[in-house]
């Protein structure tokens, strides 16, 4: 026992890579043979991390979620700040200038009008629910952008664990209304062709969600929504913590 | 070779969050000021460059290629270790502006189609 537990001290991120691993593979097996593949992996799969971070918070009475448990303290590496930043931007590799230019005007204005929609509809909500301070509203608002922008935001602003925690639910709920809604709206609102695929992919930009959303509506729909959803994170991950922060703090 | 791309991914990294840091102390916000946002901007021009050079080979994109897949499982980390029993209180928050601005946002694609067709 003594050994195990001084070799998982030692290698505790490598332990985390096979755990995460595990959970992909069980958020993928569920999404496959539950939800015949309309429930995103990723969202099951984050939605698994944060159960698993009120277990750990449960069972510590501490503030890092599962990585409190001592042997599970490698999640904290793997979840950190710096990889997770690190990883994020390159994401940005699938996106080049050609791209921005094939998506020209339509992807430029769906984008700004999608982020700010999110943005300013999740900080209200933040603020009616009672949020005063600009770093939470804010980083509320970006969670309701994406759930890798919430983090980004709060991580940058300096938010707090349990604020961060909400901004990635609030993208995880956006994901999942984006993939399970989509398809039985659709024709409502004219989303069967290239055109408003890729409006629908830039005003609503949760990358996971636009393509179950589009898949389940029309496979060919696919590319277009993500081409412009590809910039969303990126811009809302420039933006957030920047002038949409000086504007909140400037009228709290 | 492989460990170009992450180096590269890395020298976007370190410029976007220095920049993001600078911009921070200039405008008094005691905060990175989107400094991820800068790095994925450096990446996206630095990688239009190579690629219309040719510089950029099938083993220097797949060191790029392999952190922009591990990103989910990042974020799985990431929330696995966040303080969500504080957060539980205020779920509904979360599920409120996880889902209202959703609503609003289905309601105005056809706005902005037509807009754009026009």
């Amino acid at each position: 026992m003594e050994i195990i537990t001084k070799f998982i001290d030692k290698n505790g991120l490598i332990l985390a890579f096979l755990i995460v691993g595990i959970i992909l593979f069980i958020s993928d097996q569920i999404s496959r043979i539950v939800f015949n593949k309309k429930f995103p992996t990723p969202a099951l799969a984050i939605i698994i991390g944060l159960v698993l971070a009120y277990v750990g918070g449960a069972i510590t009475h501490g503030e890092k979620g599962i990585s409190d448990i001592k042997w599970l303290s490698g999640m904290g590496t793997l979840g950190g700040n710096m990889l997770r930043d690190f990883a994020i931007v390159s994401t940005a590799f699938g996106a080049s200038i050609a791209l921005i230019k094939k998506s020209g005007l339509i992807g430029a204005i769906s984008l700004i009008i999608g982020i700010l929609l999110s943005f300013t509809i999740g900080l209200s909500i933040a603020w009616l629910m009672g949020y005063r301070d600009a770093i939470s509203l804010t980083t509320i608002g970006a969670g309701a952008c994406t759930y890798i922008v919430g983090p980004v935001t709060g991580a940058a602003l300096g938010a707090g664990s349990d604020v961060i925690a909400l901004s990635i639910a609030t993208g995880v709920v956006k994901v999942v209304t984006v993939a399970l809604i989509t398809p039985v709206i659709a024709k409502r609102i004219g989303l069967d062709n290239s055109r408003s695929a890729m409006v629908f992919g830039g005003i609503m930009g949760t990358n996971a969600g636009v393509m179950a959303g589009l898949a389940a509506t029309d496979p060919k729909l696919v590319p277009y929504g993500a081409m412009t959803a590809t910039f969303y994170t990126g811009l809302g991950c420039l933006v957030c913590p920047s002038l949409f922060y000086f504007l909140v703090k400037g009228m709290v | 070779m492989i460990i170009y791309g992450v180096a590269l991914l890395a020298l976007c990294y370190i410029g976007g969050q220095l920049l993001g840091d600078w911009l921070g102390i200039l405008l008094h916000a005691n905060a990175n000021v989107g400094g991820v946002g800068f790095a994925m901007l450096f990446l996206i021009l630095i990688n239009s460059w190579l690629e219309k050079k040719g510089y950029l080979d099938e083993l220097t994109s797949s060191g790029l290629r392999f952190w922009s897949q591990m990103y989910i499982p990042i974020v799985v980390a990431m929330a696995a270790t966040q303080n969500v029993k504080a957060a539980f209180s205020s779920g509904m928050v979360a599920i409120l502006a996880g889902f209202i601005p959703v609503l609003i946002s289905f309601a105005i694609i056809p706005v902005i189609s037509r807009l754009i067709k026009s």
